[in-house]
């Protein structure tokens, strides 16, 4: 479970995130929507630390992670994590993409993280293109190599940072579709992102972000059908 | 009296093997000052970026006093400079130390280019896998900074190679020192120095084409 | 020694006379690079741009020849030239000959950086400047030079204040430039270690604000 307690966080005098708080159970599927800018993507980075809080709390499965003893790598194996730039390492194929955490995070033998790594890319449908340089690969594949390797290190939480906004239109449905089987198999998400169409199918709740507050939180149905604030149904209308 | 000039070559091909044996003494002095300016250069590359104070200080002002004085002076003063010290180094070591201070002024910058050049999102991608940051830096930023400043590198070493000729100036028997000391020896100055300048170019030839064998090995992507 | 009165030692073997020696050298360091920069500046335009142009026979015989140039030291260069021309009898003096081998050298440099400037010219530009009805030599003279400028400037600028600094090896031809003056000095006044910061500071301050100038337009035109 991942709780999230008053989070404030500035950048310079940037006030980004005004007393954030949030739970999300194990096996839920959060989307977080909201204009750009909202601080719906520096949420994210608050989850596993990549980013530094300046009060507030947050908590996964109990462990406080802006506590100076908590082991951030050991932390942030449990937290998979998927960008809007794909991020793919561009000097290692995509079995070796994959491969690397395990092998040198977990410290699996050779045979144990490719065999992993394997697994992972025919589970995102990229079985056919393990030895392929991300070069080779399209947007989308980039995108599903990225969640392959996060999945890689059996996370229990995945986090997607807007992980369909940099793809060209029709390589969208791909990764949707992923994300959908990640989340029809149980998988806990949290999906930062810009389609209301996933977010409306997927998610269990969808919080709306405005100006670094979260302005609404419901199921899909109320919040698509019956936004309560002024500002949800103006965003809505806009991007509908 | 202009074009009766006798060429002689018998003495140069005489002397090939010793010739071809110093040229071995000039691949030594450029490979081992490039190895010495890689880790220096690497060292004042991050000193530069992420240093702070006089670190930042003397990592800045070796850079540029390498890039912007010549390499002859840069030797006159592992030579004359460092005897107002009573420091007397041996020419082997005068143009080791030169060449090895002017590597690392060249490759610092290249470095550094390279290291500001991978996005900081590949950091963060490698963090979020729980990797460390030794970590993040040995598997995901070296090996894509190498490809970046292999080029320079390759052509740094090519330069530490003809630099390595300043050796005649300071008593060093490398290729040009020891072609001197035979030209001066049989005054057959034009045929000594016309055979070494075709090592010269075989030698940067060869490096050339190690280097891009080893780049076809290495960088697949 | 000088470190306990370094301006006592300073002023009794180092006079000013022989700073007037120093000064007299750096103006020919000055004078030999400027002239080779110049010629060689020149000569590598017109090289560069026949490598650019692809001519099989600029590729056949050109590129090779200047790649020479390019891979043998500087120093065996001058070396060689030095003993060459009086053998098909050309009579020069170290000045001569250092200013015909260092305007090689230069074009030499200056052609490659030329070619990689005139590439970086994409052909979507030649075409949309034929489009507008140009001639080939309108575009040549009037759409490129302002757009390869960019591109070759700064690496010109490096490959001129190479050159300047080379222009040191002339000294092993006799002439007498500013390292080789300070050469001299040290051999007769034993004070290497002022004499030779004079000389640095000389070359650096020459370089480095042209070097930093350089690097600043580079990033300012990489926008």
């Amino acid at each position: 479970m991942i709780e999230i307690r008053d989070v404030h966080k500035w950048f310079g005098k940037l006030h980004v995130l005004k007393g954030i708080s949030l739970d999300v159970h194990k096996g839920e599927v959060l989307s977080v929507i909201g204009a750009s800018g909202s601080g719906k993507s520096t949420l994210l980075y608050c989850i596993n630390r990549l980013e530094p809080i300046q009060s507030g709390s947050v908590r996964v499965d109990g462990v406080d992670v802006y506590d100076r003893k908590t082991n951030v790598n050991h932390l942030r194996r449990n937290l998979g994590m998927v960008f809007q730039q794909w991020n793919s390492f561009p000097h290692l194929t995509a079995v070796q993409n994959v491969m690397l955490a395990p092998r040198r995070v977990l410290k699996k033998s050779r045979s144990e993280a490719r065999e992993i790594a394997v697994r992972q890319l025919e589970h995102v449908g990229l079985g056919d293109k393990l030895n392929n340089y991300p070069s080779a690969l399209s947007g989308g594949q980039q995108q599903r190599l990225a969640i392959a390797r996060a999945l890689a290190m059996e996370p229990s939480y995945m986090l997607f940072d807007e992980a369909t906004s940099s793809l060209d239109p029709e390589l969208v449905g791909e990764v949707l579709d992923t994300m959908r089987l990640l989340a029809e198999e149980g998988m806990t998400m949290i999906c930062v992102t810009h389609e209301m169409g996933f977010a409306r199918d997927v998610s269990d709740k969808v919080a709306f972000f405005h100006e670094g507050t979260i302005e609404e939180l419901s199921p899909p149905q109320e919040i698509f059908n019956n936004p309560q604030s002024e500002h949800t149904r103006k965003f809505l209308a806009n991007v509908r | 009296m202009s074009f009766d000039y006798n060429f002689h070559w018998r003495p140069v091909f005489k002397s090939l093997p010793d010739l071809i044996w110093a040229g071995m003494t000039t691949l030594q002095v450029a490979a081992l000052s490039m190895l010495i300016g890689i880790v220096l250069g690497l060292l004042l590359a991050l000193v530069r970026m992420h240093g702070h104070g006089s670190y930042r200080w003397v990592a800045t002002t070796w850079i540029e006093l390498a890039r912007n004085t010549p390499a002859l002076f840069q030797l006159f003063f592992f030579g004359f400079g460092l005897g107002a010290f009573g420091i007397h180094l041996a020419p082997f070591y005068i143009v080791l130390c030169g060449l090895s201070f002017n590597n690392a002024g060249y490759l610092a910058e290249n470095f550094r280019g390279g290291l500001q050049s991978v996005p900081h999102t590949q950091v963060r991608a490698a963090r979020s896998l729980g990797m460390g940051i030794v970590r993040t830096y040995v598997s995901i930023v070296v090996p894509q900074v190498l490809r970046i400043v292999y080029h320079p590198m390759t052509n740094q070493m090519v330069w530490a190679v003809l630099m390595s000729s300043l050796g005649m100036l300071v008593g060093f028997r490398e290729l040009s020192g020891e072609t001197q000391f035979f030209a001066s020896r049989t005054f057959r100055i034009f045929e000594y120095f016309a055979v070494t300048a075709v090592l010269y170019y075989i030698i940067v030839k060869i490096i050339l084409g190690a280097s891009r064998l080893l780049a076809w090995r290495l960088f697949r992507y | 020694m000088s470190a306990t009165a370094p301006t006592a030692t300073f002023f009794s073997s180092f006079s000013s006379k022989d700073l007037l020696f120093l000064g007299e050298a750096a103006l020919n360091t000055l004078q030999i690079s400027a002239i080779s920069i110049g010629l060689g500046t020149l000569a590598g335009l017109i090289f560069g741009w026949l490598l650019y142009e692809g001519k099989l026979w600029a590729t056949l015989t050109l590129a090779p020849i200047l790649d020479i140039f390019r891979s043998v030291p500087l120093i065996i260069q001058l070396v060689l030239f030095f003993n060459f021309a009086p053998i098909i009898g050309l009579r020069l003096d170290p000045f001569q000959s250092g200013i015909i081998v260092l305007t090689i050298y230069t074009a030499a440099l200056v052609a490659h950086v030329v070619r990689g400037g005139l590439e970086s010219v994409g052909e979507p530009l030649h075409r949309a400047a034929r489009s507008l009805g140009m001639t080939y030599w309108q575009d040549t003279f009037f759409v490129v030079p302002p757009i390869a400028l960019r591109a070759v400037f700064p690496s010109w600028v490096g490959v001129a204040l190479g050159v300047m600094k080379d222009s040191a090896l002339v000294s092993v031809l006799g002439y007498v430039e500013l390292l080789k003056a300070s050469q001299i000095l040290i051999t007769r006044t034993q004070e290497p270690f002022i004499i030779l910061l004079c000389a640095g500071a000389f070359y650096f301050a020459l370089s480095f604000p042209v070097a930093r100038y350089a690097a600043y337009l580079e990033r300012k035109w990489a926008v």
